[in-house]
């Protein structure tokens, strides 16, 4: 037997042929072209020998005593299981019923009488090559099967985590409504929600560029921060720059998160909204107008910090009115033709709405419609944000009272804010971390931030500012007011607020005084009767007074002196 | 008759090249087979077996096409076809035929061993 070349297996051929004359010249021609023979002399023994030695390539007579050659083709090719083994028809068969009989049985070619070396030779090496090439995909296949059984197992538990950090804060409200495929984080696209101490609904939808687990990542900071930033208070500016700053310096180039960022202020009806590359969001009114919200800023994650705007627009929107928001997911939702849903799409459906409280649902239906049975449709993220009043039930996110040792009890502090600060500075996240360590405060976290947020605010806008409330009582001077508000802020060089936290504790509970005074000329109560009301343009002092056990307005009106006590069994 | 080149030298000589010191022994095998085969379809032809006549004739039809006699070739497949389509009536002719061919063939096999 001739030594195959060292790069080459040995291929074991199996001949299986009843005539002697015939198999001795097949194994002869085989043996000098290197491979190695064994031999049969019915169907029987041809199966015999194939499940014992499990030869490369198998040549059958097709008549043979016992069993024959398709009998014994079927048997192999059920052994050889997805395995692929070759066999070669050994015919002088001539006939297409015959060779279609070799066919059905399992042949895979045929080799005619008198046998020519060469073709012999050709058939062998390609059906070889055929052979080691199947084997070789069959055991890809087996690797790529476990990878990917590896990777939906990790994807799995990725979700978990992403679905426990992203979810963490989900509120469960009238307010908010979604819609996130289950595998949102995997297509980039995140959304985070939670209420502010002050009560406030802020909701982020992010979409990150790319897919898969590394659009996922950039979820996790995103989540944290905002969670951790909504619950202390931090103003939705601050929240975003810090985001942004966060993802700039972690994602690589190219990775950035189209957001949109939202706070409802369902006691003054009005909306901060920031859009960062996502599509515009639709503002729809009770007249059934759509007013788009566009995308004025770059994604998250692109400039530097120095560079980022974080300046939300601010729009009122009365109650029973809806603001949509979304991932390109639906723009860019293709059907079986290829074409993509589109603005115009979308657009109609607004306009053929008629009753708003089904349009979330009529939005989602005209998608998936749409969509029908082309690419699937596992990347639509909407959301839905109602403006209406608060319900009672609401609760405050629950604080647990941690049972430590070391807790403020009494305590007081005294804190001023100077001009070069107003402008930069929100006191509020501070002043709260400090009232959030008196465990029996943990859970009016949002009432005092209520409070103080309402009688900083006052004492700074028309105290030291100096700016007249009552240009905020129609819609357009709203932003006329808040456009005098940045410029005063920033031309200030005089004025202080000082507020005062002086907490005590009794045997039932504890009663926290906070007195704020400003720099400015007050104003007399009495005199200005609209100022406690409840109005667009109103300090608010009737609100607060509901919330507290006591408010006092002093001196010329430039201090204000409120209690709040609280009970051990609050 | 008896002069006609009853084999292909060519196929032969392949043979002949391909087997070496083999091909004494490849010969002494085909000459077994073919009395083998022969007998085979003596008998089936005598019992009315068609298709057993069919299956010898064939497979003789096989082992005469790897040496190269392709007159038994003819033969063969001329009995394999009556065999298969059961008209047995008159193959006694071709079989003695075929018979006698193959004496010949085997005296001529002889020159090449």
């Amino acid at each position: 037997m001739d030594l195959a070349k060292k790069d080459e297996r040995l291929i074991t051929v199996l001949v299986a042929d009843d005539t002697a004359t015939d198999r001795i010249i097949l194994e002869t021609i085989l043996r000098k072209q290197g491979h190695r023979v064994l031999s049969a002399e019915d169907g029987e023994q041809a199966v015999i020998c194939f499940r014992e030695h499990r030869p490369d390539i198998v040549l059958l007579d097709a008549l043979m005593p016992r069993l024959d050659g398709f009998a014994a083709a079927r048997q192999i090719k059920s052994l050889a299981g997805e395995e692929l083994v070759p066999i070669i028809f050994l015919t002088s068969l001539t006939d297409t019923e015959s060779l279609v009989k070799c066919l059905e049985a399992g042949g895979d070619d045929f080799l005619s009488k008198p046998y020519n070396p060469v073709i012999l030779q050709a058939k062998v090496k390609s059906f070889f090559r055929m052979r080691s090439m199947q084997r070789t995909m069959l055991e890809q296949r087996d690797q790529i099967a476990q990878h990917n059984e590896h990777f939906l197992q990790e994807q799995t538990v990725a979700k978990q985590v992403f679905d426990n950090i992203t979810s963490s804060g989900h509120v469960d409200t009238e307010h908010l409504r979604y819609y996130l495929s289950p595998l949102a984080v995997f297509n980039g696209d995140v959304m985070v929600a939670s209420t502010t101490p002050a009560g406030n609904l802020m909701v982020l939808l992010g979409d990150f560029t790319g897919h898969g687990l590394p659009a996922a990542i950039g979820a996790m900071p995103l989540a944290t921060t905002f969670y951790g930033m909504v619950d202390k208070g931090f103003a939705m500016s601050d929240i975003l720059a810090e985001i942004n700053g966060k993802l700039k310096s972690i994602l690589p180039v190219g990775l950035f998160c189209c957001a949109a960022m939202v706070e409802m202020n369902f006691r003054k009806n009005t909306v901060r909204i920031w859009n960062g590359g996502l599509p515009a969001a639709y503002l729809y009114r009770r007249d059934g107008s759509v007013e788009q919200i566009k995308s004025t800023h770059l994604p998250l994650g692109v400039l530097t910090n120095k560079k980022f705007k974080a300046d939300p627009a601010l729009i009122s929107m009365e109650q029973g009115e809806r603001l949509y928001l979304w991932s390109d997911g639906i723009h860019e939702a293709r059907d079986t033709e290829g074409e993509m849903f589109g603005e115009e799409r979308l657009l109609a459906a607004f306009a053929q709405n008629t009753q708003a409280p089904v349009l979330f649902d009529e939005l989602l239906e005209r998608v998936k419609d749409f969509v029908g049975q082309g690419q699937r449709s596992d990347d639509l993220s909407l959301i839905e944000l109602l403006m209406a009043p608060l319900s009672s039930a609401y609760v405050t996110p629950g604080t647990e009272q941690a049972n430590s040792q070391s807790q403020l009890a009494e305590w007081s502090l005294s804190f001023e804010v100077k001009p070069s600060s107003f402008a930069i500075f929100d006191p509020l996240p501070l002043l709260l971390s400090v009232l959030l360590e008196v465990p029996g405060l943990r859970n009016h976290s949002g009432t005092l931030y209520t409070i103080i947020s309402e009688l900083y605010t006052n004492a700074l806008e028309h105290g030291v500012l100096g700016l007249d409330s009552s240009i905020k009582d129609d819609p357009e001077g709203f932003d006329r007011y808040y456009q005098l508000r940045r410029e005063r802020t920033k031309a200030i060089t005089e004025g202080y607020v000082k507020i005062d936290l002086a907490h005590s504790t009794d045997m039932d509970g504890g009663s926290l005084a906070i007195v704020v005074a400003d720099s400015g000329n007050g104003f007399d109560p009495a005199a200005r009767p609209e100022l406690t009301g409840n109005e667009y343009s109103g300090r608010g002092l009737k609100m607060i007074e509901s919330l507290c056990d006591s408010l006092e307005v002093r001196g010329a009106g430039n201090v204000v002196a409120a209690t709040y006590c609280w009970r051990n069994d609050d | 008759m008896s002069d006609r080149q009853l084999i292909d030298h060519e196929t032969l000589l392949t043979l002949q090249e391909v087997m070496e010191d083999d091909f004494g022994h490849l010969i002494d095998t085909y000459l077994n087979d073919s009395e083998d085969r022969l007998t085979a379809m003596q008998k089936a032809l005598a019992s009315g077996d068609g298709e057993a006549l069919r299956r010898a004739a064939h497979s003789f039809k096989g082992s005469c096409s790897n040496i190269g006699a392709q007159t038994l070739v003819a033969h063969c497949q001329h009995i394999e076809q009556a065999a298969a389509n059961n008209q047995l009536v008159g193959l006694e002719t071709t079989l003695v035929t075929l018979q006698g061919e193959f004496g010949q063939v085997r005296h001529q096999l002889v020159v090449y061993q």
